[in-house]
């Protein structure tokens, strides 16, 4: 029984971590266009304003 | 762009941030991928000032922030023109935000509940493994202990929304779905609490996050649907609260929003654009297309001095009109008032699930209620058996299945319709197509294709001639002629004489295309039709008719064939529509009726007990739309049309209606084997709280059990059944 004294901490740690990073993506908006997400992953640039001149291509 | 002088007005839809930032909302519709997003953004980000550009694929909105006041509403909307794409200022609605942070709290608690349930769960397996008398007492209360720490956190916070739910209920006097789940809950919670305090075999932590965590699932889904419904609803209030250009002082316009014109305010409504409100025509001669309005299929021809009703499509040439009214003193608001009416009408349908709990909740609290005062006056000893076996009958009893049940059918049949090709506005939208028994359809527009074409008969050399004029016109039947003609050229010298036809000097001849007076024919009779001569030659005759849709037949079979009596009402001509529904074998049908009288037609219907579905797409329909049981609109209506519709189509078939019948009446259908189900799940779950045998193990297989049923019968709606 003594392992219990490990496990259970370790288990409530894991679970409250993948709660916490699930709250965190949550607040930060991860969830409000994902479809468009999807998509940019893709884009060579995420950021089209710190390109500094987006010559036409 | 000058300096404006009126900023609250030529600034509409501008939020102005506290750092100083100004943002704007724009719907861009056309916006569907990647290359769109990147095209939208770079082409904002390259402006003065901007300082943030982002799309939203999934609302199809764009999101702009820019410093100083290098960029008005109206260089944005340039910019995105330029972009090829068409995009729309909008105020994003309060409620809407509201609604909103409702959606992320409700997600926050389901992720409690998840995290909650997953390890208490942990500890409620060991415990049940142990049982036999391998655990000892000990770590079994530590267990219990443990469980009673995460739960009661959890349950308190993520519950929040079935407990408000359920108070709001209760101090109304009524009861919903919420209050035996709180109660359920709530309950569960303090016995656990209790048993764990004095060292008990059963503690019911497990049940009550569970609980908590299925139907959560429940909400989160309804929640979603309803966002998304919510969201198309507001994407076609935007285009409805267009925007406006009004010359702001001689030679300077500026883009305002329509809801802030003014009478007295001169207006410029350019081709292609509609007049937004009552109005004169000061400057200009045109032709203005008022299917939209009146139904009429033909467009008229206004000078200066007559006045307009707003709604009217400019077809023509640029006009500048003086306001005579608001836009709430206009025809448009007014239809929308009539609108509104029907809206709050229909607000008062009842949904299924709360037809549900108003027969459950009182079952259910009785039967507990009975449990309890059977063990005290039965059983000896009794008070403690009996707490603890009604609430086990309250637990058992919850409402899981049934609060999953009606949202995750939902869920599956609006992702199935969008990919039929039709936008659910919302969720009870189903439920009341489902019912519907008698189908009232709109002529122009709707059955038709809302735009003339040409009949065939005419030799293809006349037709290729008198192309050639009628590419310089925008005139309906102009363009009839062109489509039935296809390329080719157009005459030098062709020009357009507001009201009597285009006319172009061909070989040394005058070539006319016009009204049957002006080309010197003599028209026969009252129909859509255009003349055309070549110097003294005789006049030739072209007719046109609004054809019916190609599918028109199999969708008027299709109704029939589910049961639906089919009506036709129309604001046109009675010859015309008598011609249509003698062709589709229609005997119930009303010509030359106005928008007053097709919501007269339908609470006529609706007083002898018919639910009707009215599919409709003009502005004059959308008194009729809102007032109908159900209703459809095709992508092609009105905005007012579309905005009052339950129901849009998004292709050119009318063959997705009778997808939309078949899914509501299957979903309705898998609603209610969810509502059966959890019957007979009752029927049998009862006996045993009530006889004291629930345990928590059992109490947890029953209840993710039946939960697990209710979504799987749900999903069979995915599945195809061949029409």
């Amino acid at each position: 029984m003594n392992a219990l004294i490990i496990l259970i901490p370790a288990a409530l740690v894991l679970g409250g971590c993948a709660l916490a990073a699930f709250l965190w993506s949550m607040k930060s908006d991860q969830y409000d266009d994902l479809e468009g997400a999807a998509w940019r992953i893709l884009a060579e640039d995420d950021q089209p304003k710190a390109d500094p001149a987006p010559a036409e291509r | 762009m000058a300096a404006l002088t009126r900023d609250a007005r030529t600034q509409p839809f501008v939020h102005r941030q506290p750092s100083g930032e100004n943002r704007l909302e724009l719907s861009v519709p056309e916006a569907h991928c990647a290359a769109c997003m990147r095209a939208i953004e770079t082409s904002l980000a390259r402006l003065d000032g901007v300082t943030a550009a982002r799309v939203n694929l999934s609302t199809r909105k764009v999101s702009v922030a820019w410093r100083g006041a290098a960029q008005t509403p109206d260089t944005i909307v340039a910019a995105l023109d330029r972009a090829g794409f068409a995009a729309t200022p909008f105020d994003p609605v309060a409620d809407s935000e509201a609604a909103d942070e409702d959606g992320r709290f409700l997600i926050r608690c389901l992720g409690l509940a998840a995290f909650a349930a997953g390890n208490v769960m942990l500890f409620s397996v060991a415990v049940w493994a142990g049982l036999g008398g391998e655990m000892g007492l000990g770590t079994r209360t530590v267990f219990h202990v443990l469980s009673g720490l995460i739960s009661v956190p959890v349950t308190l916070y993520a519950g929040l929304p079935f407990y408000r739910s359920a108070w709001r209920a209760l101090r109304a006097g009524r009861a919903n779905m919420d209050v035996p789940i709180s109660l359920a809950v709530l309950l569960a919670l303090a016995l656990s609490i209790y048993q764990t305090a004095i060292g008990a075999d059963y503690a019911y932590f497990d049940a009550s996050v569970t609980l908590l965590f299925f139907l959560l699932i429940g909400r989160v889904l309804d929640n979603r649907l309803r966002a998304r419904t919510r969201g198309a609803a507001q994407s076609l209030l935007a285009l409805q609260s267009a925007t406006a250009r009004i010359e702001t002082s001689p030679g300077e316009v500026a883009l305002v929003a329509a809801r802030d014109i003014a009478p007295g305010d001169r207006l410029i409504v350019m081709p292609g654009e509609r007049i937004p409100v009552d109005a004169v025509v000061e400057q200009g001669a045109s032709t203005l297309d008022l299917a939209m309005v009146s139904g009429e299929s033909l467009p008229i021809h206004v000078n200066p001095g007559d006045h307009l009703g707003g709604g009217a499509l400019n077809l023509g040439e640029r006009l500048v009109i003086r306001a005579a009214a608001t836009i709430d003193g206009s025809l448009v608001a007014q239809l929308v008032r009539i609108i509104e009416a029907g809206e709050q009408n229909r607000s008062r349908y009842v949904r299924l699930a709360d037809k549900a709990a108003r027969l459950y909740v009182p079952v259910v609290h009785t039967l507990a209620f009975a449990v309890f005062i059977g063990w005290w006056m039965l059983a000896e000893n009794g008070f403690a058996p009996a707490v603890h076996n009604a609430i086990a009958t309250l637990i058992i009893t919850c409402p899981c299945a049934l609060g999953l049940a009606v949202p995750a059918t939902q869920v599956v049949a609006v992702g199935r319709l969008l990919r039929a090709n039709v936008l659910v506005k919302s969720g009870d939208a189903l439920e009341r197509l489902a019912e519907a028994k008698v189908a009232v359809l709109d002529k122009t527009g709707t059955l038709t294709l809302g735009r003339p074409d040409l009949i065939p008969g005419n030799e293809a050399a006349d037709i290729a001639d008198a192309a050639r004029l009628a590419r310089a016109s925008r005139h309906p039947l102009a363009a009839a002629l062109v489509r039935a003609a296809g390329e080719g050229a157009l005459a030098a010298t062709a020009q357009e004489l507001p009201g009597l036809g285009i006319e172009a000097e061909i070989d040394g001849e005058t070539w006319r295309l016009g009204r049957a007076s002006w080309v010197g024919a003599v028209s026969g009779e009252d129909a859509l039709e255009l003349w055309f001569a070549r110097g003294r030659a005789t006049p030739i005759r072209f007719a046109f008719h609004d054809a019916p849709r190609p599918d028109v037949d199999a969708f008027i079979a299709g109704l029939r064939a589910r049961g639906f009596a089919v009506h036709l009402l129309s604001g046109d001509r009675h010859a015309v529509a008598a011609r249509l529904a003698a062709d589709l074998g229609i005997a119930d049908f009303r010509a030359d009726i106005l928008p007053d009288g097709k919501v007269a037609y339908l609470k006529t219907l609706a007083a002898t007990g018919a639910k009707t579905l009215m599919v409709g797409d003009g502005l004059n329909d959308a008194p009729a739309l809102a007032a109908a049981h159900v209703s459809i609109a095709p992508a092609s209506a009105a905005d007012a049309a579309q905005a009052a519709a339950d129901f849009i189509l998004c292709g050119p078939a009318l063959a997705p209606v009778l997808d939309a019948i078949d899914v509501s009446r299957a979903a309705r259908r898998r609603v209610l084997e969810g509502f059966g189900f959890s019957a007979v799940y009752n029927v049998f779950a009862i006996p045993f709280a009530a006889a004291g045998l629930v345990t928590p193990l059992i109490s947890a297989i029953a209840m993710s059990g039946s939960s697990l049923v209710v979504v799987l019968n749900a999903l069979r709606l995915l599945k195809r059944t061949p029409r």
